[in-house]
């Protein structure tokens, strides 16, 4: 069977290594090169379980490229991604050393991860209630009325229980997000993944969509990583803010610190120039 | 020239001729049929991420392109002697048609953003599912005028399966003409319900296209 165009090729072999409990996320020494240019270069950071973490810095160094390798849009040049204790980007041989993850080991791994992407990319062939129930029917296998029940219920949290029959063209571009996110949670993921979620969006529609992300935040326990240039909502829910640039964290820490009063001259040449 | 055109003969060899058209009509529905659904299966194949199967199908498909209608006709007839001439038609047409409708499904599926299949990965969606409930319809909904266009071309190319002794609606007006010396009015007649046909439809297919509005 065919499958699709994203599959690139597979990296070379790394050594096993356990990573430390409590990490629900742990990048280890990970390499992301495209041609001759270095995006990520040995980077090592984790997440904690319900931890949310925020991802700044300037277009180009590489925030974006953490997220698609976490939900596997690339694969690692280098390095292994740890998610829950699990290699996510290899796979334990029959040797015991890590290898490339083949397809099988990608999906079930992933599967804890949801995305939500800067351009939407809702199914236009299908309603608002079809894109939000297709994966928990066909790939966890819920019931269609269960996955249908949830669907109208998070269609309720993120306000357009009016549009379970509208088509995704017939919303503006603040609905269609939330119909993603909505699309996102109903996969139940442990980790939620968040791509400059309003970048794509009219000012006037900005607020409604960070709201519904604050609430999401603080009333659930997934774990959140976000990419975004939206410095307030960054300071209202993140546990952990770390500044990027030119593939490298440059400086982490807690929002009020980070924010505040950052150790760097980068992160502060940065934040003055944005906030 | 002083040609007398005969009325008589227009009238009398139009049940032959319409008789011919069944043929012609079954020919291109069908033959139509196989090459959307061939074309489908050869646009998909040529993504399996295997040079085993893409370099073959490329191949076959280049072949089928690369040489005339009427000698691939011509050398099905001679190689399946004992099949029915209509089902060798139809299955040489439905496969000369299907290596030009893979090329509209290519396009059709090179057309669906990469955000698509991207969203799909991030629901942990196979590769079947993914194909089946979101890139097809999304690719085959932007070619349908043009697969539609490929089936009135294919029903206009009908009459080369008279050299495969089907007689379809030309072989009858060629038959009847030669018969009663009235060529230019079968043939005429032939021509204008071909036109009958292929204009309403064409029109049809430029509406589709305005109303799928991309």
């Amino acid at each position: 069977m065919a499958t699709d165009p994203l599959q690139k090729t597979t990296p070379a072999p790394a050594d096993a290594e356990p990573d430390a409990p409590g990490d629900l996320v742990r990048f280890d020494h990970v390499v992301k090169r495209f041609g001759d240019h270095t995006v990520l270069d040995r980077l090592d950071f984790s997440v904690q379980r319900g931890e949310h973490v925020t991802l700044i810095g300037p277009s180009g160094s590489g925030k974006t490229t953490i997220l698609r390798l976490l939900m596997t849009l690339e694969r690692v040049s280098d390095g292994v991604i740890w998610v829950d204790g699990q290699p996510l980007s290899h796979m334990p041989g029959p040797d015991g050393r890590l290898r490339p993850a083949d397809e099988k080991h990608l999906r079930q791994v992933r599967k804890k991860i949801g995305m939500v992407f800067q351009q939407f990319n809702l199914f236009p062939n299908m309603k608002v209630l079809q894109n939000i129930t297709e994966a928990p029917v066909n790939v966890l296998g819920l019931g269609r009325e269960e996955a249908e029940q949830r669907a109208r219920e998070l269609l309720d949290l993120v306000g357009l229980a009016d549009k379970v029959d509208a088509h995704p063209s017939q919303l503006s571009g603040g609905q269609q997000q939330r119909v993603a996110i909505a699309r996102a949670l109903a996969m139940r993921p442990e980790i939620l993944l968040l791509d400059e979620v309003t970048s794509a969006l009219d000012p006037e529609l900005v607020a409604g969509v960070l709201d519904l992300l604050r609430e999401i935040a603080h009333t659930t326990d997934i774990t959140m990583l976000c990419v975004t240039h939206e410095m307030n909502f960054a300071r209202d829910i993140s546990d952990q803010v770390m500044m990027f640039d030119s593939g490298k964290v440059i400086e982490s820490g807690a929002p009020d610190k980070i924010f505040g009063d950052p150790d760097h001259e980068r992160t502060r040449s940065f934040l003055s120039a944005v906030l | 020239m002083n040609y007398q055109w005969d009325w008589g003969a227009v009238r009398e060899s139009l049940p032959y001729l319409l008789d011919g058209f069944g043929i012609t009509l079954l020919a291109t529905v069908l033959g139509t049929l196989v090459a959307a659904v061939l074309g489908l299966v050869v646009a998909v194949l040529g993504r399996v991420p295997s040079r085993l199967v893409t370099v073959p199908v490329r191949a076959l498909t280049e072949f089928v392109r690369s040489t005339p209608l009427l000698v691939q006709l011509v050398g099905a007839y001679a190689i399946f002697n004992s099949i029915e001439p209509l089902t060798i038609g139809i299955a040489v047409l439905g496969i000369h048609y299907a290596s030009y409708m893979s090329e509209v499904y290519r396009a059709g599926i090179d057309a669906v953003p990469k955000g698509q299949w991207e969203a799909c990965r991030a629901l942990s969606m196979s590769p079947r599912r993914t194909w089946q409930a979101v890139i097809l319809p999304q690719a085959v909904r932007n070619v349908l005028p043009a697969l539609g266009n490929y089936g009135i071309a294919m029903f206009k190319e009908t009459p080369f399966l008279a050299v495969i002794t089907v007689v379809e609606m030309v072989a009858q007006a060629r038959e009847y003409g030669a018969n009663h010396f009235v060529y230019a009015e079968t043939f005429t007649l032939a021509g204008l319900i071909f036109l009958a046909a292929s204009y309403p439809t064409s029109l049809l297919m430029r509406r589709l296209e305005r109303r799928l509005g991309h």
